[in-house]
């Protein structure tokens, strides 16, 4: 049996450093609280390398499929003896990758964060929400039933909303972090409902379970799940659908986008740490989890597949735009989980069909190494010149050289340079789509090219394009320290290499090693759109010169509507503001107010209006009572002769 | 001369009675409502006694119960004027119009 305590303790000392932090931080630790929250982390980290290592190799795959192991469930609310709520660990390819995942980039981020947040009044708070954070998601991750995965989804919500609202005296971010709350306390709505679907539908909330039972054909769950159907839509496909809205919601698809560039008024390490590597493919990571049953609902994957391609090239039309680096790099986000998201939809499950399942994850997995690169990247310039904003910037290549080089590194990755990480996923995926859709394949091949154009817009513009006019409060720091540059080295050496992991022969969509084959005409067409965005992006952007207004200026309408990124804010103002809150919300605050309110104001003042008649009954004289009493005896006295007799 | 039949003595009794309650509920003088409380009780005496020798001359029942309302008055004058020293030692009064703190 595996060992099950250090499994454990990879979820559990996240939790303790959040305990220690919060409890003791601000008194009696404060200084060591980066270190100590670093320190606990780093343990967690080799214990998750160390199960990976023993799960993949030690372990290895039985009969040719990797195991799914449970090697820790108990009953944590046991309603009646047929419906219980169980917590647990649980082990498969999967879970074990995105435990690699999560806990490197938050390792990385721990040690960024160390030297990037010093001298911040709530420094040992920031670390006690990171580690919660951490502690959230690794327990996502880890989670056995769906109902599980449900609590530590929320978790990781309330810790993304703290941590998005760090700066709390600074209003835009206390709006952000309400926003991407709301956002996604609104799609887990659906999430909740799909659970109960879901879990109604095959009677059981334990992953293993469910995905046996939804996907046997002979089975009566599947055949019930398949034959009720709601508006001319079968059970299993609501279920799944609203699981899927639950996922967009967290993974910031069209149209629950709305949230993650705002989400960027939180400290930049979070940003690398939720916002690109962790938290938003959580949604990914849901649809993978219960990606068997998705594959048998060919409604839910078409859906994913078109809200996840429309997402990509939407989110990298408004990343061309954008001014503010960090919303660039939200907006590229958004796009490659979108890419993962398409990839999911288009694949089938098993075999050789498992194509996309595996370039998914493998892209989420070079996708976590290159964004979290880009984002501490980003921190660090932003560090440097105090700014967001590209107009700041330039010129930075030789006042920042490894920032620059890591950044660089992390662009070519993201863009499909070949022989960088984001090179191989990428093109897995578009094989993928190939093999299935050819409409969503060109569609995916013209975003691939845009992606390349505008991280080297971003890439120019910080670090070319004119010379850096730097300001007098730049004397007295550098580049950063050894702490800020040692997690881009490592994350770009990761963006580099991860690449060459054969990645399918560990996590495929049935657990049975997948051979993926590398066609080298086929990436010609990516290669040479990328090559050509990245040409593109040098012409225009490499010096400072007028080609960008001028055709800014000539795609007028179209650069202002992405500029104003498509008026879907607006939108979503228009549709509270003028018509949720007018008609319904002000409504119901009036029922709310006169009719509900006013019943029971009224019980309240007409109790006080009566008592304030007759406390005068009470008045102190004993021989008033005395009367009273001598009345009341008479009366009972003609009660008992005349009427009741 | 005649013997008084029972209504004569009921009749007797009644006066007593409100008598005793019109003095509870004039008078302000805690002692005088005392008294008045005694007469109350005497008017329920004299009712037993009448009622035990016109009614039930055989039995005993309405005597004895009037020996023991007799001992219990007692115990109650030794209460009440407990209670009534103890009021005058807040109060300096023994008028009940004095002590009427207990109210809304």
């Amino acid at each position: 049996m595996f060992e099950t305590i250090s499994i454990a303790s990879i979820v559990m000392l996240p939790l303790l450093g959040f305990v220690l932090l919060a409890l003791f931080g601000r008194k009696y630790i404060r200084r060591f609280s980066g270190i100590l929250g670093t320190l606990l982390m780093l343990a967690s980290t080799v214990f998750a390398l160390y199960t990976a290592w023993h799960y993949f190799f030690v372990m290895g795959p039985v009969n040719g499929a990797y195991q799914t192991l449970l090697p820790l469930q108990f009953n944590w609310l046991e309603f009646s003896p047929g419906l219980s709520i169980d917590m647990g660990l649980l082990l498969d390819p999967l879970s074990v990758m995105m435990l690699v995942v999560v806990t490197v980039v938050s390792l990385m981020v721990h040690l960024f964060s160390i030297a990037y947040m010093r001298g911040e009044e709530r420094y040992p708070t920031y670390f006690a929400h990171l580690s919660l954070f951490t502690f959230s998601m690794l327990g996502l991750v880890l989670s056995t039933n769906i109902f599980q995965i449900y609590i530590f989804w929320e978790l990781v919500g309330v810790s993304s909303f703290l941590l998005i609202g760090f700066y709390f005296d600074k209003p835009s971010a206390v709006a952000a972090s309400k926003k991407a709350f709301i956002v996604t306390r609104f799609a887990d709505l659906g999430f909740l409902i799909g659970i109960l679907i879901l879990s109604f539908q095959s009677g059981t909330l334990d992953f293993t379970t469910l995905i046996q039972r939804l996907t046997s054909p002979e089975g009566n769950e599947f055949k019930n799940a398949i034959s009720s159907s709601f508006i001319g839509v079968s059970a299993l496909t609501w279920g799944l659908v609203l699981v899927f809205i639950g996922g967009a919601g967290k993974s910031a698809m069209f149209p629950l986008h709305i949230w993650l560039p705002d989400a960027m008024e939180g400290p930049t390490p979070v940003s690398a740490l939720i916002h690109a590597a962790t938290m938003v493919v959580a949604g990914v990571y849901l649809v993978a989890r219960l990606f068997p049953v998705f594959s048998v609902s060919s409604p839910a994957m078409d859906l994913i597949t078109y809200v996840g391609i429309f997402s990509a090239l939407f989110a990298a039309i408004i990343a061309c735009t954008q001014t503010d680096i960090k919303r660039v790099l939200a907006y590229s986000t958004m796009s490659q989980i979108g890419f993962m998201m398409f990839s999911l939809g288009s694949s089938g499950y098993g075999d050789e069909a498992g194509l996309g399942y595996t370039a998914s994850m493998f892209h989420l997995f070079t996708h976590a190494m290159f964004k979290a690169l880009l984002f501490l990247g980003a921190g660090a310039v932003i560090h440097y010149v105090h700014s967001i904003e590209m107009k700041d910037m330039g010129g930075l290549r030789r006042l920042m050289p490894v920032t620059h080089l890591c950044f660089l590194i992390g662009c070519m990755a993201i863009a499909g340079v070949p022989l960088l990480s984001g090179f191989f996923s990428k093109e897995e995926i578009l094989l993928a789509a190939y093999q299935s859709n050819k409409a969503v394949y060109w569609v995916a091949l013209f975003t691939s090219g845009l992606t390349a154009f505008y991280m080297f817009r971003l890439y120019f513009s910080i670090f070319w394009n004119k010379n850096y006019l730097s300001h007098s409060s730049d004397q007295h720091h550098g580049e950063g320290g050894a702490l800020v540059l040692l997690p881009l080295i490592i994350l770009a050496v990761g963006a580099a290499g991860a690449g060459y992991i054969p990645f399918g022969k560990y996590v495929s969509s049935d657990g049975r090693p997948l051979e993926t084959e590398f066609h080298l005409l086929f990436s010609i067409a990516p290669v040479s759109f990328a090559l050509v965005g990245i040409l593109l992006a040098f012409w225009l952007y490499k010096n400072k010169n007028e080609r960008p207004e001028a055709i800014a200026a000539t795609f007028k309408g179209l650069y202002h509507a992405a500029y104003r990124k498509f008026y879907i804010d607006e939108l979503y103002l228009f549709i509270t503001k003028k018509i949720v809150f007018p008609l319904i919300g002000r409504p119901s605050a009036w029922f709310d107010k006169n009719i509900v309110d006013g019943l029971v104001n009224a019980t309240g003042n007409s109790t006080q209006w009566i008592s304030a008649k007759i406390k005068g009954l009470q008045s102190g004289k004993v021989q008033e009572y005395a009367i009273y009493f001598l009345a009341g005896v008479i009366g009972l006295l003609f009660v008992f002769l005349y009427v009741i007799k | 001369m005649e013997t008084p039949g029972l209504y004569h003595i009921l009749f007797i009794s009644t006066a007593l009675f409100f008598i005793g309650a019109y003095g509870f509920f004039t008078r302000r003088n805690l002692i005088t409502m005392l008294m008045s409380i005694e007469l109350i009780l005497n008017s329920v005496n004299l009712n037993f006694i009448a009622f035990n020798k016109y009614v039930w001359p055989a039995k005993l029942d309405g005597v004895f119960f009037t020996i023991f309302i007799i001992a219990i008055a007692a115990a109650e004058a030794a209460v009440a004027i407990a209670i009534i020293i103890n009021l005058y030692r807040s109060h300096k009064s023994i008028d009940v119009e004095k002590a009427e703190e207990m109210k809304y």
